[in-house]
Formats: structure tokens, sequence, C-alpha cells
């Protein structure tokens, strides 16, 4: 069975002056026990998605159904068997560390000692500091005991809504590392993000912009829709190089990565050699030209310009 | 011939009590450098760029930043340097020309010189006939690109960006980057955090704090050469593993 279903949805904000259309009818279904990642950028939907999914929002036509239950007639089936962390941080800061636990745990009438196993591995990591109020951690602990009380339940749908925003690399692995742990045991997860390297780490990605999917696919998958050949250059001049391959009439696209510039041309013929004429007509130094593989972030700007 | 110094940092410390903040961190910046200043959460980038700001005084130490001092002449600094983040830029209520003037007047700027800008500023950012447009109703990446159009209003020595990207799509996270070349093509010094390390690999020089110290300081190139990496991600997580302190 799937563990999510949505299909066609559409919401639409009207405020004073301005109407924003945050979905503009989307579907897609996520399989039990997979990773699946809403990736985009602020503004595409992604929050709206999550709030109608979990039964806090209502669609202004569409349907969706969590578990097997629709998310409005069974709204409260579904909160009852969901975890949500939303992207702001919601529990009670003055509360304890602890007290915010017990509370999660209440509410949905289990305890602590109960699904301790579940989020042993993350809340281990703030115990030493369970006496102190929520709102005195640390945006790291912030997380770790959000997450942990989005688990209290054992869930079987998890919905995070940029777990890792504004979190540092280092962070950010350790908390891919414990999702897939999760994962392990069953839960369904379903992930936003606005990082494109992130993509790689769920078992499939849906990719959203200004309220409509981009792609869904395997990570794999969207690599190999990609289609065309990429290039990477790079030289000593690396600003005036951005600037010279884009005024050439034969490129479709150049975007800064890294070191390396991508470049996709519109033809397929000879574009190395046209790379190397661009080089060599601007006296570029140290040029080094290689092709390579599309990467997450290739593919989502591809797809938006089209 | 010497180059000039945007900033200069010498065993710059502070201390909240018992909690060393920022460790006697040592490091220049040239003039119309993009510098990059990454670091764990909590690893004291924050507390680091505030002295610089004139924000706050350091424990101890020394740090001139556009040739002021930070212990003497804040003010100064605050008046020759420019700061965007993403928390922190421009006022939502207000509209797009209402939001240059209200900085350039913050500035300082003539009336004059505020005509000149906000002309060039919407011209240079395509926003013409959208002048009074509230900010709110702008795209995310728009504000971004105003933000720090109107950062640097003022032509000041340094603009300071506080993870100005965050959350913006790829293609406007780029063309956001185009901006800050260009920046620093006319000489401003350019001191900027970031969690992308795609974006660390654009700057001129980075440093990593680990802890409160800068433990790695230099091209990205040589960087990557160092710790036989292939991009400053491997090096990053290589320096940020070793970490002791949470934040």
């Amino acid at each position: 069975m799937q563990a999510v279903v949505v299909e066609n949805i559409v919401k639409t904000y009207h405020t004073q002056k301005t109407v924003v259309d945050a979905l503009k009818g989307i579907s897609f279904a996520v399989d039990k026990g997979e990773i699946f990642g809403i990736i985009g950028p602020d503004g595409a939907g992604k929050t709206s998605l999550f709030r109608i999914l979990t039964t806090l929002l209502l669609a202004d036509s569409g349907h969706a159904s969590v578990d097997g239950f629709d998310v409005v007639k069974d709204y409260k089936q579904i909160r009852n068997r969901v975890g949500y962390m939303p992207g702001k941080f919601s529990l009670y800061p003055d509360l304890s560390v602890q007290e915010n636990l017990e509370f999660f745990a209440t509410i949905f009438d289990t305890s602590i000692e109960e699904n301790y196993d579940l989020i042993k591995d993350i809340y281990q990591q703030i115990e030493p500091f369970k006496t102190r109020k929520a709102g005195q951690l640390s945006g790291g602990m912030k997380q770790k005991l959000a997450l942990s009380c989005a688990l209290i339940h054992k869930p079987s749908v998890l919905f995070l809504d940029e777990p890792t925003t504004g979190v540092d690399a280092v962070s950010r692995k350790e908390f891919w590392e414990m999702l897939h742990r999760l994962k392990l045991q069953g839960i369904t997860i379903l992930v936003s993000t606005p990082y494109m390297d992130e993509a790689g780490l769920c078992d499939r990605v849906a990719l959203i912009q200004k309220g409509e999917i981009l792609s869904i696919n395997t990570p794999k998958g969207v690599i190999s829709e990609f289609g065309k050949p990429l290039w990477a250059i790079r030289a000593n001049e690396m600003f005036p190089l951005l600037n010279s391959i884009k005024e050439n009439q034969s490129v479709e696209s150049c975007y800064p990565f890294g070191q390396y510039h991508h470049v996709v041309f519109k033809t397929q013929e000879n574009s190395k050699e046209l790379l190397e004429q661009i080089a060599q007509k601007g006296n570029y130094t140290q040029v080094e030209i290689h092709s390579i593989e599309p990467n997450i972030e290739d593919c989502f700007m591809a797809l938006m310009k089209e | 011939m010497k180059k000039e110094k945007a900033i200069t940092a010498k065993n710059l410390t502070k201390r909240f009590g018992d909690f060393i903040a920022v460790d006697k961190i040592t490091f220049d910046v040239e003039k119309g450098e993009i510098f990059g200043f990454l670091g764990a959460n909590g690893a004291g980038k924050t507390t680091a760029m505030r002295m610089l700001c004139g924000l706050s005084l350091p424990t101890s130490g020394s740090a001139t930043v556009a040739g002021f001092d930070v212990y003497k002449q804040n003010e100064l600094i605050k008046k020759n340097i420019g700061y965007m983040s993403q928390r922190f830029s421009l006022y939502e209520d207000l509209t797009i020309r209402e939001n240059i003037q209200f900085y350039g007047g913050i500035y300082g700027l003539t009336d004059e010189r505020i005509k000149e800008k906000t002309s060039l500023l919407i011209k240079q950012l395509h926003l013409e006939g959208k002048e009074k447009t509230l900010v709110r109703a702008l795209p995310l990446g728009w504000k971004q690109k105003l933000a720090f159009s109107i950062a640097i209003v003022h032509d000041p020595a340094i603009v300071f960006l506080d993870e100005p990207t965050g959350g913006v799509d790829p293609i406007t996270r780029r063309e956001f980057w185009e901006l800050i070349y260009e920046a620093s093509e006319r000489g401003i010094t350019i001191f900027v955090t970031t969690h992308y390390m795609d974006e660390a690999e654009y700057c001129n020089r980075v440093s990593v704090m680990v802890d409160g110290r800068i433990d790695a300081l230099d091209s990205p190139s040589n960087l990557m050469k160092d710790y036989a990496a292939n991009s400053m991600d491997e090096v990053f997580l290589h320096l940020a593993r070793k970490a002791v302190r949470s934040e």
C-alpha cells in the first residue's frame, strides 16, 4: 500500500492585493518505507503541501491520503499516526527538554519509556540537557528535540519540513544518517529541503518549483533525464570567462559550480572545440576542460528553464 | 608592493564568562578580496563577525576594519561597512524605492546621491516600473539581490554577508554571486559566510573556524590540495568533524 497519495492538489492564497498560487495541481505517491524528498527553493510550495498532508490546512481542490486515510474526512486518524516537524521551531520554549517530550508522549497517549527505542539514538545526544528550557537550546539541539517529539508516538509517516535549513554541512550529514536509521524501522519519511545535494540521499525525489513538480524520479533517474552533454571548464580568470561563455551564441547555459563553470551547448557537435575557441580568444590561462556527469542541481536548473 | 588590508585581526578573542567563543583568531583580508568565513554552527563565526562589525567589543586581541580600530572607532566602522543577512535585510512594508531611500539616508548620502543611486540600482536590477512595489510582494531571490545592492548603496569598503543565499533557487543563487563578483571588481571587499560548500569555492580565500579557532586559511584550491580532497565539502567535513564543543 502507498503511504501517501497526492492527486491534483491545488492551493491558492488570497491577500488584499495579490493572489499566490502555492500549489498548481500536483500529484505524486510515496511507497511505504520510502525516503521521499521534496526538493525546491523557498516559495516552491513545500510547506503548504506538508500542512495539507498533516491536515493543518485545507486544499482548494484535489485529493490526498496518508496511510489510506483521507486528509479531509479522516483527519483525526491521520493526526494520530503521523509525525510532523515544521520548519519553524514549534515546541514549548518555556518547558524543559524532558517536559516537552513528556507532553507530546502524553498527548498521544503513550510514554517516553514505551517508545524509547525509537528515539534513543537521537534523544541520548540531548539527554544531558534534559532540564534545560527548550528555548535556551542551540539550533542543532532544538532540531534533535523536535525530531524526538515528532517520533515519540511511533508514527507510520514522518513529515520533516526543511529540517536541515541553516544547518552546517557536518550536522546535515549526521541528520541524514539519523533518517536512514529511522527508515530501517519501517517509517515512511517525507522530507523537504532547499539543498539540492541532499536529493542523492533520498530513495526518490520530487523537484518542485513555484507550485509545480518539475520531475519525480530516483536521483539517478533525474540525472539520466538530463539528456545533453555537460562540460566543465576552469581557468585562472573565472568571472570574465563566465561572461565570455554566456555571450557565445551556441551556448545554451553556463553556470558557476564551485571551481568550474558547467556549460551546455545548443548543438552537440564540436562542443569541446567551441569551448577551446572561447578560452583561446579570451587569452584565458591554465584552462582545463572536461566532460562531466550532471548533478541534481544541473538538472534542476535545466528543468527550471523549460 | 604591500597590498592594502581591508581587515586585520590579531589574537582576537571574545569570552562570555568561562566560555571562549572566539579564541585568538589571527588573519588578514586584502582589499577587494572575496573572503569566505566558514565554520560549523556554534564555531564562533557570528561572534567574530559581530566584533568586526563594531557591534561587540573584543575581550582581548586587536583588529582593524577598513583601517578603523574595533575598540575605539566602532562608530566609524559601522559607517564604512555594509551588512546583509538572510534574516535581516529590507523593510517588507516599504516599497523598493523607499527602502533604497531609507538606507541611503541612514548611511548619510546626500539627496542628490540617493536619487542617482535609486535610478542606477533600479536599472541594474531590471526593476523598472516596479519602484512602487512593496518589498513584501517580491520573490525571495529578488529581495536578496535588492538587499545586497542596498547593503553597498554607500560604496562601503567592506560588505559582510551572513548566509545571504539560504533558501534561494539555484539559478538566482548564481545571479547573486555574479553581483558579488561585480562588487569585488569595483574594489569592495566581500566577507561572506555560507553553508553551501560550492559557494566556498567561489571565494579567493576561505577560513574554517573550529571551536573558536581558525584551523585552516587558504585559497580553496590549496586547501583541497592540503587535505587531498576533491571539494570544499570534503575539506570542511574533515576539519569540522574534529570539533569537540557542540553549539
